[in-house]
């Protein structure tokens, strides 16, 4: 088996100029790169000898709201062979492009149809970029920070109209979110008396 | 004259009972060939994640029920495991032998459902019918250690909630004992049965690279010939004490993931009795106050053991900055979170990866060229719940 520093060494140096920066923690490795390198690095990781990381695990995006980057894109891999993980990110822009990644892997095909449903990501070259998991018609991107979590329309069933309407959400109180935050932390002593 | 050759659109579902929950198929038939399928999802989205984001870490575990309802504790599983990874807790030794128990349960539930609705898809209504009865004995387990059936909402960062009710070891392992002959049973009705081999065998063949490409894990993976299960090969909790086999096919065809899932019930038959014959004494969930709250009984006696409690169930636990992905073997494949915390008690993003997910992708790829008949054989085999594909 490959050690995690070896690898590193390898994908450092094989791909010097495409790795902004490198760690390693929790048994995985960590790459960030940006958007324009996403195919190189993909396929890179995806071929090489001493990599093979043959299995896209998943593709999802993180909403950093207020960073003028908003979006972060996470493409977490997986090699069979050598028992690694890899997590490749990278920051992009609310109006920037990704360039898919089906013709290396075609599980990518619904992964990107997610992220792009959830966060409105657009996703370059794509055969079918269609909404995945909301409703047909649905509007807005539900896991970007700024959509409300009870969302902007409801559905019932009108007696009247004798079909299934839409409305907008009434709610009859409000969605409430408490602030907790305290000074309130662990204190060292106890830690201690456990760890004795 | 001539024929005129016309395709035929067929919507198959969402309310049928061969697609195992709310797929809605959209088939292009020529003839009785299938030539291409377009699964629709999203029929059953509650927005999981988006609701995790918004609870706190210790009120998002019950949603991980609710994915895959068949083997709820398995899901638990992974997102204790991930919050425990960040704030690097131990564990106790108690609680990790009474999570194995469970999840190797929860694998038993799954695959049970799974093969005996498979048969009943290809035409055999008895072995769902004994089936179920074993499906009821282990959600009666499931009530007794944590109050419900199904959503369990029992295992903890640090730990389960509560520990095992009197006798309830000695009843799982007299579970164990009558089991491996109701197996035996099943698969005297289905293994050489030659209608079920007719409508399995040589149906929905995957590749060793097709299975990789698609980002298959589980039985779909195992069945077409790649031995890797994460309990062997990247294992988690005390999963490395314990002798059990990788059951592997070799064609990766419907038949041979039935074969799988039969053989892996067995092994997971031996876990469980290795459990019960080594489980220690001891606390079922971390001693850290901080973490876990305290005994009913402190609360009447200790100012401490109060404010820790009124702390945990408003505020809740924070957990450091961090990002890692976790993924444990669930009785589908692999099944992962990614979870990225920012130091609250609230996870910023938790992406859950759900392994049913990639492998309805592939319908259309394992369908093509097949007949309308093997449409329900091909999803049976694959196992689908709509809980995690739709999150």
């Amino acid at each position: 088996m490959n050690s995690l520093i070896d690898l590193e060494k390898i994908v450092n140096s094989e791909l010097s100029t495409k790795i902004k920066s490198s760690k390693i923690k929790h048994n995985q490795i960590y790459l960030n790169i940006t958007n324009e390198d996403l195919i190189d690095v993909i396929l890179f990781l995806k071929t090489n000898k001493n990599t093979k990381f043959k299995q896209l695990i998943d593709i999802t995006a993180v909403d950093y709201l207020e960073t003028e980057k908003r979006f972060k894109m996470v493409y977490l891999m997986l090699s069979h062979e050598f028992n690694n993980r890899v997590q490749v990110d990278f920051l992009i822009n609310e109006s920037d492009f990704v360039s898919t990644v089906i013709p290396l892997f075609p599980a990518a095909n619904w992964m990107e149809r997610e992220v792009f449903d959830m966060y409105g990501i657009k996703f370059k070259d794509h055969p079918d970029l269609r909404r995945i998991l909301t409703d047909y018609g649905f509007e807005g991107h539900p896991l970007r920070k700024d959509f409300p979590l009870t969302g902007h329309s409801e559905v019932r069933y009108s007696e009247t109209e004798k079909k299934v309407i839409y409305e907008d959400v009434k709610l009859e109180q409000n969605y409430r979110n408490f602030d907790f935050e305290s000074p309130w932390k662990g204190t060292q002593y106890i830690k201690d008396k456990i760890k004795e | 004259m001539s024929k005129q050759k016309k395709k035929l659109n067929l919507n198959f579902g969402p309310q049928h009972p061969a697609a195992h929950g709310v797929l809605r198929l959209i088939l292009e038939l020529d003839g009785e060939v299938v030539e291409k399928a377009d699964p629709h999802i999203g029929l059953l989205h509650r927005g999981t994640e988006k609701l995790i984001e918004n609870k706190t870490y210790t009120q998002a575990i019950p949603y991980f029920d609710r994915l895959d309802y068949v083997a709820p504790m398995n899901q638990e599983h992974a997102f204790a495991l991930a919050i425990e990874k960040i704030l690097k807790i131990d564990v106790p030794i108690r609680a990790q032998y009474i999570r194995v128990i469970f999840c190797e349960i929860g694998r038993i539930l799954s695959h049970i459902l799974n093969v005996t609705t498979q048969a009943l898809d290809v035409g055999a209504l008895t072995p769902s019918l004994w089936g179920f009865e074993e499906r009821e004995t282990l959600m009666t387990f499931y009530e007794r250690v944590s109050g419900s059936r199904l959503h369990a909402n029992y295992f903890r960062a640090g730990g389960v909630h509560q520990d095992l009710p009197r006798g309830l070891a000695e009843d799982i392992g007299e579970f164990c004992q009558n089991f491996p002959k109701i197996i035996n049973d099943l698969e005297n009705l289905l293994t050489d049965n030659r209608i079920f081999k007719q409508r399995n065998v040589d149906i929905g063949i995957v590749s060793k690279e097709d299975a990789l490409d698609y980002s298959f894990s589980g039985v779909m993976l195992r069945g077409s010939g790649i031995p890797w299960d994460l309990r062997k090969s990247q294992p988690y909790e005390c999963y490395e004490q314990f002798d059990f086999k990788i059951p592997i096919g070799k064609n990766g065809d419907c038949y041979d993931r039935y074969l799988c899932r039969i053989e892996e019930m067995k092994e997971s038959v031996k876990i469980i009795n290795q459990c019960l014959v080594s489980i220690p004494k001891g606390p079922v969930k971390s001693l850290d106050g901080k973490l876990s709250p305290p005994p009913k009984k402190e609360l009447k006696e200790s100012m401490e053991a109060l404010i820790h409690h009124f702390k945990l169930f408003t505020e809740g636990f924070r957990v450091d900055k961090d990002e890692l992905y976790v993924a444990v073997e669930a009785p589908k494949g692999e099944f992962g979170v990614y979870l990225l915390s920012d130091g609250t008690s609230k996870p910023y993003k938790c992406k859950i990866r759900a392994p049913g997910f990639s492998h309805l992708q592939a319908m259309d790829y394992l369908i093509k060229g097949h007949m309308l008949a093997d449409v329900p054989a091909v999803l049976g085999s694959m196992d689908v719940v709509f809980g995690e594909i739709d999150r």
